[in-house]
């Protein structure tokens, strides 16, 4: 391949799979940042997710973008529904921010296990993908996959919506107040536990999304859950707890990385691309590369 | 460190223990009640030597397993229970160690490799220990839960450009009899360095910065290197656990090797038991690996569903584990008990 090829690939191909990622990015981030729950099932959301897509795909051979329609309601529906019945009690219990870490950390640890079964039980072991799409579109006078820029448009305009939503009604502004100060929050008359269900559900919605849109271009199978959880930790961290334009950036930089590194070593290393980002920023800028400085 | 120094001169038990008791651990030397502890866990050590002789089957391997799993869930539990660092990480360790036993078979002695094992889950373990313990908060947590998954990708990939085959062989000839011993010696072995880490000022400083970390370093506590250190004494456990068990596997690949179940295994089992006393995760492992073959050998399709089930179970039931459990009912038939002999008393006055 020639060198000037290979960088037009990874900067292309690197954007088109970090914008997919903002997806699930967000996701994680209304978990964390408003919801004060470090969910460590979130990955597992996102191959169930992929996984019914599979399913409603091969069944209907309807466009995976309709498949939304479903699973975003039901993801929401259950993320509001784990929220209410298992963090909920552990919110209440706990006597500090330490506290509910260590007890989320570890409940969503057993939530992602339960739903690995499930979906061992439901779907199998083995690998699973479908092809929708898979016909090149040339940038550039090189060929791309059409999947993955369909994707790319999916998940840029769920983000917007997301975004004008989050900054534009008042609705949205209850979330951010609460991600700003939970307990300023509860005096001007906002009801923290129902806004902190909300976005904790939102967030595995959004990052259900995520699922279906890589579905299209990626193969999945019950056991990945975890990587993406770890790739969603590791953009929020990069971006900041409660920045989303930080997160949209540290997705393409997360993005770039993993094509790069796939590319141009070997595409098993993905999840090594993930570490060293994360390595960096934690010796560097541990606040995150937008966030200010304690 | 300005923390008292507490270890004093304790002379080294004369036999390995399995259990020690941390009753005294503010007096210098041993007192009575120690020493007698110590010689309980020694009779108690040498009776649960005795079971290669007694069987060499089916009750051995689950022996065995119970082993492994005591030296996991205590070494985990030396540095996650006073810290509050939970560690989703020991099979990136486990298989570390099981990998350079694999790896090494047919150029290097046997022990040497167990050496070297060791020496290399304690480097990484300083490596990943200096980057996410010198900042507070979930990166911890967060780096050790892919950390097992990033090794497997790594070294699977490394034997791809090697040219290697992602299966090794580890044919050593050791009986399950040895590795049992072996096992239970690492085991006696963790319990001793648990009991040495109770009663010394580093033991001291990880409960402080488990209980307040801002006052710990308040208190002029190097936070950072205590927690560094015990992760490191933590981890090479990990690793020489699973150099010894490479052989019993025979066969090592990644994907066994670097198994995700290993790492939460160890937790569901040191939560279970509880990780404020010494002998906590024992308690956890003994039941649970009992129920654990029965689960594999009855639904052998749901164990991943039921493994969950099993360890949302622990958290939300019993958050302090069954020692934590058994020591509250403990102490409110205590307080109960005080309260009537009170009540007896005060009633023998009113009629004297």
């Amino acid at each position: 391949m020639q060198p000037g090829a290979a960088v037009m690939d990874i900067l292309i191909i690197g954007l088109l799979l970090g914008g997919t990622y903002a997806l699930m990015a967000m996701g994680l981030q209304l978990q964390y940042g408003v919801a004060r729950i470090m969910n460590l099932a979130n990955g597992e959301i996102l191959v169930a997710a992929a996984f019914g897509t599979f399913w409603f795909f091969t069944a209907t051979k309807v466009s995976p973008f309709v498949s939304l329609i479903g699973i975003v309601p039901l993801a929401f529906a259950l993320n509001w529904a784990v929220y209410r019945v298992l963090i909920l009690p552990l919110v209440r219990r706990a006597k500090n921010q330490g506290q509910l870490d260590v007890d989320s950390i570890l409940a969503t640890f057993g939530i992602s296990f339960i739903f690995i079964g499930i979906l061992l039980h439901v779907f199998g072991g083995d690998y699973l993908s479908y092809s929708y799409l898979a016909r090149p579109y040339v940038i550039f006078g090189e060929n791309y996959g059409l999947n993955r820029i369909a994707a790319f448009l999916g998940s840029a305009a769920i983000c917007i919506g997301l975004y004008v939503w989050l900054h534009r009604t008042r609705a949205g502004l209850t979330l951010r107040a609460v991600a700003v100060n939970p307990s300023a929050a509860g005096l001007v008359s906002i009801d923290v536990e129902r806004v902190s269900a909300l976005a904790f559900a939102l967030g595995g919605a959004v990052t259900a999304a995520g699922g279906t849109l890589l579905s299209m271009f990626l193969t999945f199978d019950a056991s990945l859950g975890v990587l993406f959880t770890l790739k969603a930790l590791v953009i929020v961290i990069m971006g900041g707890v409660s920045e989303i334009r930080g997160a949209i950036i540290a997705s393409f930089i997360l993005g770039l990385a993993e094509t790069a590194v796939a590319i141009l070593v070997d595409p098993g290393l993905t999840l090594a691309a993930a570490y060293v980002l994360f390595l960096a920023i934690l010796l560097l800028r541990p606040e995150g590369l937008f966030g200010r400085r304690v | 460190m300005s923390v008292g120094d507490t270890s004093g001169t304790a002379a080294p038990p004369a036999r390995p223990s399995e259990m020690a008791t941390t009753h005294a651990r503010h007096s210098s030397g041993l007192s009575a009640n120690e020493k007698r502890n110590l010689a309980v866990c020694a009779v108690i050590f040498a009776m649960v030597a005795t079971l290669p002789m007694m069987s060499d089957g089916y009750w051995l391997s689950i022996g065995v397993s119970i082993a492994m799993y005591t030296v996991l869930a205590t070494s985990w539990m030396l540095f996650s229970g006073p810290t509050n660092y939970i560690s989703l990480g020991t099979a990136a360790f486990f298989g570390i160690g099981m990998y350079v036993v694999a790896g090494g078979i047919d150029v290097l002695p046997y022990p040497a490799l167990v050496l070297l094992a060791g020496i290399a889950g304690a480097v990484f373990a300083a490596i990943v220990g200096l980057a996410t313990l010198r900042i507070a908060g979930v990166y911890f947590v967060i780096f050790t839960l892919g950390m097992a998954e990033l090794i497997r990708q790594i070294v699977s990939w490394g034997q791809a450009k090697m040219g290697s085959q992602a299966g090794l062989y580890v044919l050593t000839g050791m009986s399950d009899a040895a590795l049992y011993w072996l096992l239970l010696s690492l085991a006696a072995l963790v319990f001793l360095v648990g009991w040495w880490i109770g009663r010394s000022r580093l033991g001291f400083a990880l409960r402080i910065i488990g209980n307040d970390e801002v006052v710990a370093v308040h208190s002029g506590i190097n936070t950072a290197r205590a927690k560094v250190i015990l992760f490191v004494i933590s981890s090479a456990f990990a690793s020489v656990t699973g150099a010894f068990v490479a052989p019993r596997y025979s066969y090592v690949e990644p994907t066994i090797a670097f198994s995700p179940f290993i790492s939460f295994q160890v937790v569901i089992m040191a939560l279970l038991g509880g990780v404020h006393r010494l002998w906590g995760p024992l308690v956890g492992v003994i039941p649970f690996t009992l129920l654990w073959e029965l689960i594999n050998a009855s639904f052998p399709r749901q164990t991943t569903l039921l493994l969950g089930v099993a360890f949302l179970l622990i958290v939300y039931l019993i958050p302090h584990g069954v020692v934590g459990l058994v020591e509250d009912l403990l102490r409110q038939r205590n307080l109960a008990l005080g309260r009537l002999v009170e009540m007896m008393r005060g009633r023998k006055n009113d009629n004297g």
